[in-house]
């Protein structure tokens, strides 16, 4: 039962770190475009 | 745009939740390896998925060599991100449903293998792609995304082709091999959940790269016009 919770848990720690590094280049790459605009 | 988000992401997340009802609850418990058996209904969706996505990978960066089109190029590098993510979805889960069942973590069969390799030239394309000078990273990864599926279809026929420890195929197996129907419910949750949502990030992620392309070509034309000063 152990494993079958890892799993389903890894699999969603991998997806929520994937959502968090995509989340952090969109708010890089929304600043690059203010700066640009700015310019 | 913005409430059509919101509402594409609000029923992916019920699907997944549903999906996930299913295969904790709603499935039966497999007869010889049971409750662990239901690592099954993630597994197998993500590897059908990272497949997917390295097959769009494959035609976006074929469409790319010839034509030059930036937003095929734009769907090769999503569709490649997006399928290392479902592959090491694949990888962290397959040792976890082993060590119970066969009572080790890994083996250097043909499958697992395979994959490992699979995992790997993609990483290895998004490295180049991260890496690279000089405006070539879009051909020599369309290069390398061509070569690389065919580890794909390798992947796809080991456990046909060879004797492995990974079981026999259960969709388009040989004849005898097949899921349980009651069984079927959970995995086909499962499989339209995951899909939904690795559409939704592929949709996300082409956005994102194509706002970057965009920032990219503003920068040369802005160092272009101080240049010309």
């Amino acid at each position: 039962m152990n494993f079958l919770y890892l799993a389903y848990g890894a699999t969603w720690a991998i997806h929520i770190a994937y959502l968090v590094v995509l989340t952090s280049r969109a708010a890089r790459l929304k600043k690059e475009v203010d700066d640009l605009k700015k310019d | 745009m913005k409430n059509a988000f919101m509402l594409l992401a609000l029923g992916v997340f019920l699907l997944l939740s549903y999906g996930l009802y299913q295969g904790l609850v709603a499935a039966p418990t497999e007869a010889t390896m049971g409750n662990v058996q239901r690592i099954f209904y993630y597994h197998l969706p993500s590897a059908i998925l990272a497949f997917l996505c390295f097959t769009v990978n494959f035609l976006a960066s074929v469409t790319y060599l010839m034509k030059r089109n930036a937003r095929a190029d734009a769907l090769a590098v999503t569709t490649a991100e997006v399928g290392v993510v479902f592959c090491t979805v694949v990888l962290v889960t397959g040792p976890l449903w082993a060590r119970p069942v066969w009572g080790i973590w890994w083996t250097w069969d043909a499958r697992l293998t395979s994959t490992l390799l699979l995992w790997l030239i993609y990483v290895s394309y998004l490295m180049l792609r991260r890496f690279a000078s000089g405006g070539q990273a879009p051909v020599l990864s369309s290069a390398l995304a061509i070569f690389g599926f065919v580890d794909v279809g390798f992947v796809y026929m080991a456990n046909r082709w060879f004797r492995t420890q990974h079981p026999q195929p259960v969709l388009f197996g040989a004849e005898g091999s097949g899921l349980d129907p009651s069984m079927r419910p959970a995995l086909i949750w499962n499989l339209v959940a995951f899909t939904a949502y690795a559409a939704l990030l592929v949709w996300i992620r082409y956005r994102m790269e194509r706002a970057r392309q965009e920032l990219e070509q503003a920068h040369a034309l802005a160092a272009l016009a101080g240049g010309g000063r």
